[in-house]
């Protein structure tokens, strides 16, 4: 797996993004809710109307973008982990329950994983936003109670092909309960395809937020997201492309890198088979 | 293949069943629908007068049942904002995002097709890595990211096409990228997939054995069998980009649904918005249905799998 490049770079910039999360407040030059009139919309530091110690320019407030760059990796990485946790006990435990017994719980777990992929993620994610008010909890709560179908998909093939394995017959002979065989014998044999789908609805959740955010029924203003600083920025971007450039290259990294990490697992293990 | 046709269309009635209790609550429930017919200068007396005299205050049961027989009258509600019908508000955005929409898949296929049958004839080649490289790349960009450059690359500094609004052709042009360039990823990958299993195949080897043309045993025996699990996908993505319209619409000032959507939720107009919600998920369900059965049709397996 160490040998795999596209898993080490990815895993790698993610790793670093998750440390430049952590140490924000150390990095970050200013306070990325400080503003300065006088500082505003002012370029990048190859630009030759740059300002000293602002080294990628200001938004137009005239806070510091590099700042709030640096904070906006505790958004992203916030939602891409927590609305990945939620999705994730939500759908494993529908796709192994459904898997595990088969029948008419199968197929009422079925129906409502075809609901669900029914539903357009972001209009719906939009519309409860619409209705309870944007804030950080809200578009995470709603971003992990909507994407845990391919959790549920795939944790429901996998089990499938495991209930008749020998290892859970002799489980179930040694008098082990079905919830002890689900949670002991089956979850850590799926483990593998399930963390592929983590990373790749992880990168889906980073970008349904900027995306909510960009639409202004996300995180809400001053929180320095990604996606609130491109939908900020945009109004400025035909003289100042920069302000739309920087964000969207940070989320692209990120989405990246996590997709990389992704692609490395599928293969590692697509190779050990 | 009538087992088959039968359980799909049950199943299909379920979700449009349990998709039109998701829009019902959204619009009567999450909210109050009397102070969004009344407006925000009502008193508690006139939101009462309204409640009775549009029977909010009825149970649920008997106002869901109203809206289920409404819909079914094609009566999707009315607006707040503009008090029209939004079934004709709906109805008069339906070409311009089903342009796009068109106009998207076709570009993303036309992409997608080419690349995936090129990478998997040569697997482990540059030239199936590039493409590869493509697709991760592509899934990463962000969809309005991606508009935003666009625009500021082919409308701004090089002045080649319109960035805003829906009037010509050439107005869907970018959008189509956009939106096409975000499902291209998933399209190419299966394709390729396909076609590299395809081609591992006995009777390919058969037909290269007989002497057939690359040519025709590319377009002729292994395209033919690669595509099957492409119509499913592609239906799959076409209802996302009705979804995804949300985004690329706003960003290039397309007055489709998408853009409807988004001017309702800014100002809290729910029958749309349940209406919209309600209206793409349709669309899906039909189109995957539809997938379904034509896999079905053109692949005996699948028949006899039921």
């Amino acid at each position: 797996m160490l040998r795999h490049g596209g898993f080490m770079i990815g895993g790698g910039v993610l790793v670093l993004l998750v440390l430049v999360a952590v140490f924000a407040p150390l990095l970050a030059p200013h306070d990325p809710f400080a503003q300065s009139l006088a500082l505003r919309i002012k370029p990048p530091f190859w630009h030759e109307a740059s300002v000293a110690g602002h080294p990628l320019g200001t938004d137009q407030l005239g806070r510091d973008y590099l700042s709030r760059l640096i904070y906006g990796t505790r958004i992203s990485l916030a939602v891409g982990f927590g609305a990945v946790l939620i999705s994730g006990i939500i759908g494993i435990t529908l796709g192994v329950v459904a898997g595990y017994f088969g029948g008419w719980v199968d197929t009422c777990i079925g129906a409502l994983i075809t609901t669900r992929l029914s539903l357009p993620v972001v209009l719906v994610a939009l519309a409860v936003v619409a209705v309870v008010g944007g804030s950080l909890t809200v578009v995470l709560l709603v971003i992990g109670l909507l994407l845990w179908d391919q959790f549920a998909v795939v944790a429901r093939t996998a089990t499938q092909q495991l209930r008749h394995a020998e290892f859970v017959a002799s489980a179930r002979a040694m008098g082990a309960s079905r919830m002890h065989v689900m949670c002991r014998e089956i979850l850590p044999n799926i483990r593998a395809p399930l963390t592929v789908v983590a990373t790749v609805e992880m990168a889906n959740a980073v970008l349904i937020e900027a995306a909510l955010s960009f639409l202004g029924l996300g995180v809400q203003a001053p929180l320095p997201s990604w996606g609130l600083m491109l939908s900020e920025g945009k109004n400025f971007m035909f003289f100042n492309p920069w302000v739309i450039t920087l964000p969207g290259l940070c989320l692209f990294v990120l989405a990246l890198s996590i997709n990389l990490l992704g692609d490395g697992l599928r293969d590692v293990q697509e190779g050990g088979r | 293949m009538l087992r088959l046709f039968i359980s799909r269309c049950a199943l299909a009635l379920f979700v449009v069943f349990a998709i039109s209790i998701i829009c019902f609550l959204l619009s009567h429930v999450a909210v109050d629908p009397a102070s969004g017919v009344a407006g925000d200068s009502a008193t508690d007396a006139d939101l009462e007068a309204i409640r009775l005299q549009y029977g909010f205050d009825r149970p649920l049961i008997l106002q869901y049942g109203d809206y289920v027989a409404g819909v079914m009258r094609g009566d999707l509600g009315t607006s707040y904002l503009s008090g029209e019908p939004v079934s004709a508000l709906i109805a008069e955005r339906i070409p311009a995002t089903a342009l796009l929409a068109c106009l998207s898949i076709a570009f993303a296929l036309a992409l997608a097709v080419p690349l995936g049958v090129l990478a998997a004839l040569r697997p482990n080649s540059w030239l199936d890595r590039g493409a590869l490289t493509l697709a991760v790349v592509g899934q990463a960009v962000p969809n309005f990211w991606a508009g935003l450059l666009l625009i500021l690359l082919f409308g701004i500094k090089l002045q080649w096409l319109p960035i805003s609004g829906s009037s010509t052709l050439a107005h869907f042009v970018l959008p189509a990228i956009t939106l096409g360039s975000f499902a291209m990823p998933a399209l190419m990958r299966l394709i390729r997939a396909g076609m590299i299993e395809v081609l591992e195949a006995d009777y390919i080897r058969t037909a290269r054995a007989m002497g057939l043309s690359q040519r025709a045993i590319l377009f002729k025996y292994a395209l033919r069998n690669a595509v099957l699990p492409v119509i499913s996908l592609t239906a799959v993505q076409f209802g996302f980009m009705l979804g995804g319209s949300i985004i690329v619409e706003s960003v290039f000032a397309i007055q489709g649904i998408g853009y409807l959507a988004w001017q309702s939720m800014s100002r809290s107009d729910m029958p749309v918005i349940q209406a919209i919600v309600l209206f793409i998920s349709l669309v899906y369900i039909v189109l995957t249905l539809l997938a379904d059965l034509l896999n079905a049709a053109l692949d005996p397996r699948i028949r006899e799998k039921s």
